[in-house]
């Protein structure tokens, strides 16, 4: 683990010296003027916000900034970072309380899906649950493996079958276990789809009539995993994959790197679906329940760790 | 989709135009407006949209609006041409050169698409005739070995492992190796890495002071936002890239990392990749790639006819 700490002290380092960057830029402001706002809408975009919801979000600040009477520049950005977290607050906690209850871990490829169930499984366990892993991506090369290595870290159980085979039965098979053992939740993996292919979507709903088929009753989360360095795009594949699945939840992933992730306001915003952890690195301990205030506070780059 | 096409929007905003005549700068400025939002949109990184703007606005501003278009097809066939211009040429080759083997370094963020290309691109030279050879140099990755050795043997390619060895010493092991058996094309994996993680990033150096690539490929998805810039230029920086390799194109992205990869880099963009299969690669069309980010096929099809 040593190697890893060393790696997140580093990064904090870079970020801190570019917040330092974007705070002494605010303290240039003297006066609440079309260029602060200007300013301001700026940062929301190459946060990846979007130029719609950026400038939605920043009408929505002026008005704000009138209605409190506000004067100082510096407390137009705290107002900001206020209006921002409270868009995207609420519904962090993961539901879980029938036994099993069941985790389906989605999305498109390469955004960390199979690496963020290894860390939610040893916080899952930290907290004193048992987990048991259904190892339904069967497409990737060594997507199996993969996990496996990921429920050797946790010391959790993990159901697989071989490569190529239907993850539909994959899932059906973990929920039996899960049953039979009693074990208190059940994490799938699935294969990373993009969203605008309508047979691997499809597939992606079979797996989804098979959990309500065996585990009815049954709380289930639906996870979007989403990289946080993805740009608009990221709209797209929430929509998609709530159709196809209906997510309850997103993971936030690589929020180490310089990407800040904002697209989530305009998915927050659209769809409603909260946002439940962030993923700050590629160790098994870089997750985070995710916090609205830090995560605003992060997009002008003060980011809190 | 939601998105209203570029082309809508500009023949909304000239509306009470003439189809003939010259373009005037406040014209210009109305629909330079929307040529933006539509880069933005796109995930064109703001500052490259900001200039390349400001670049076309200059460039048509007084342009004669030719007598078989109306002026909302005479901007987008100005921007269309600059963007496919920024763009670069077609260049599908990997360098080779004087002594062999040549050496293919692919580097880029976690998950972009390197393992997976590393074994396209061994497939792509196996047709060719060539004898590549693919070397696991990701030490960090879960099952990144097996995974690398899984897609090797689809592409009919041997892979060069040492196991959790430093990188640097297997890709100067795996040099001597290719040059006994002949292998005439190294494709080194590397591990996922942020730019801004400097052991790392070092890493990537010393491997390549080691062994000297002929190409030093940065990976790139092509559903990347903002960061783009920062990205690319940071592993330009530190390494000097030969070419990009975009993927997940077959996704419904509109692609405008591409734009700013281009802009901060000047590196060509070489391939694209078009799926998760080992045939899924494809050479890199400019103006494709422009018309993808401009949102608009059908409309240059028509402007073409004109
Ligand atoms: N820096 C950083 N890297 C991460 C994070 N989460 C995952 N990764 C890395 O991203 C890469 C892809 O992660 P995976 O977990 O394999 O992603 P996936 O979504 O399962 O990928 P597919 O199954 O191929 O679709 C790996 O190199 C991970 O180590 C994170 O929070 N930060
Ligand atoms: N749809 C699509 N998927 C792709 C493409 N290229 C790669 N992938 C998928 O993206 C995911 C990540 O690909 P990898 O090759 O493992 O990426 P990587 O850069 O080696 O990842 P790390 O080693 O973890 O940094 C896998 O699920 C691949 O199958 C592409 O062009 N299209
Ligand atoms: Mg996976
Ligand atoms: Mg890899």
């Amino acid at each position: 683990m040593g190697f890893f700490e060393k790696l997140t002290g580093g990064l904090k380092k870079t970020r801190d010296s570019m917040a330092k960057a974007v705070d002494s830029m605010f303290k240039s402001f003297t006066k609440i003027d079309k260029e602060l706002f200007e300013e301001l809408e700026e940062i929301l975009i190459m946060s990846d916000v979007g130029a719609v919801t950026a400038a939605d979000i920043c009408e929505q600040l002026k008005d704000r900034v009138k209605e409190k009477g506000i004067t100082d520049p510096a407390l137009v950005t705290a107002e900001l970072q206020g209006l921002i977290a409270d868009m995207l607050r609420g519904g962090e906690a993961l539901k879980l309380t029938t036994k099993p209850s069941v985790i389906l871990i989605i999305g498109v490829n390469g955004v960390g899906k199979t690496t963020t169930i290894g860390k939610l499984s040893a916080n899952l366990r930290a907290s004193g649950k048992t987990v048991v892993l259904g190892a339904a991506d069967t497409f990737r090369a060594a997507a199996i493996d993969q996990l496996g290595v990921w429920a050797e870290r946790a010391n959790v159980p993990m159901i697989r079958h071989s490569e190529g085979s239907d993850p539909a039965a994959v899932v059906f098979d973990t929920l039996s276990a899960a049953k039979s053992r009693g074990v208190d939740v059940v994490i799938c993996d699935t294969a990373g789809r993009l969203h605008n292919k309508k047979n691997l979507m499809d597939e992606l709903n079979k797996i989804t009539r098979v959990i309500a088929r065996e585990a009815p009753g049954c709380d289930l989360e639906v996870l979007l995993v989403l990289d946080a360095t993805t740009g608009q795009n990221a709209l797209n594949q929430a929509r998609e994959f709530k159709d196809a699945a209906g997510i309850t939840g997103i993971v936030l992933t690589k929020l180490d790197g310089t990407a800040r992730g904002g697209v989530v306001i305009g998915i927050k915003n659209e769809l409603q679906v909260p946002i439940k952890y962030v993923g700050v690195g590629e160790a098994i301990d870089d997750l985070q329940p995710f916090d609205a205030d830090a995560f605003a506070k992060a997009l002008f780059g003060k980011g809190e760790e | 989709m939601a998105f209203e096409g570029l082309s809508d929007k500009l023949s909304a905003a000239f509306k009470r135009l003439r189809a003939k005549g010259k373009l005037s700068e406040s014209d210009i400025k109305e629909a330079m407006r929307e040529v933006r939002l539509a880069l933005l949109e796109a995930d064109v990184s703001y500052k490259v949209a900001k200039d390349f703007v400001a670049q076309v606005s200059e460039k048509a501003i007084g342009a004669q609006v030719l007598e078989s278009l109306t002026p909302a097809q005479q901007v987008i066939k100005i921007v269309n041409e600059e963007l496919t211009a920024l763009m670069g040429v077609s260049e599908v080759r990997l360098k080779s050169p004087k002594r062999p083997p040549a050496v293919v370094m692919m580097c880029g963020l976690q998950g972009a698409g390197k393992t997976t290309h590393s074994a396209k691109l061994a497939n792509m030279l196996k047709k060719q005739g060539h004898r590549p050879l693919l070397v696991a140099c990701d030490i960090y990755r879960p099952a990144a070995i097996e995974q690398l050795k899984v897609v090797g043997a689809k592409a009919n390619t041997p892979v060069f492992e040492m196991g959790t060895a430093s990188p640097v010493q297997i890709a100067k092991k795996a040099l001597a190796h290719a040059r006994d058996y002949g292998n005439d094309y190294v494709i080194l994996d590397t591990a996922g890495r942020l730019h801004i993680d400097e052991q790392l990033m070092g890493e990537l150096k010393d491997i390549k002071s080691t062994v000297e690539p002929s190409d030093i490929l940065l990976v790139v998805d092509s559903m990347t936002g903002q960061d783009a810039v920062n990205v690319a230029k940071s592993f330009d920086d530190a390494l000097g890239i030969d070419g990009v390799i975009l993927t997940k194109l077959d996704g419904d992205t509109r692609g405008g990392a591409a734009l700013s990869v281009r802009a901060v880099t000047g590196k060509p963009i070489k391939f694209v990749g078009m799926g998760e299969k080992l045939d899924d690669l494809e050479p890199f069309y400019p103006d494709r790639m422009a018309s993808r980010i401009l949102g608009m096929g059908d409309v240059l099809t028509l402007i073409e006819k004109a």
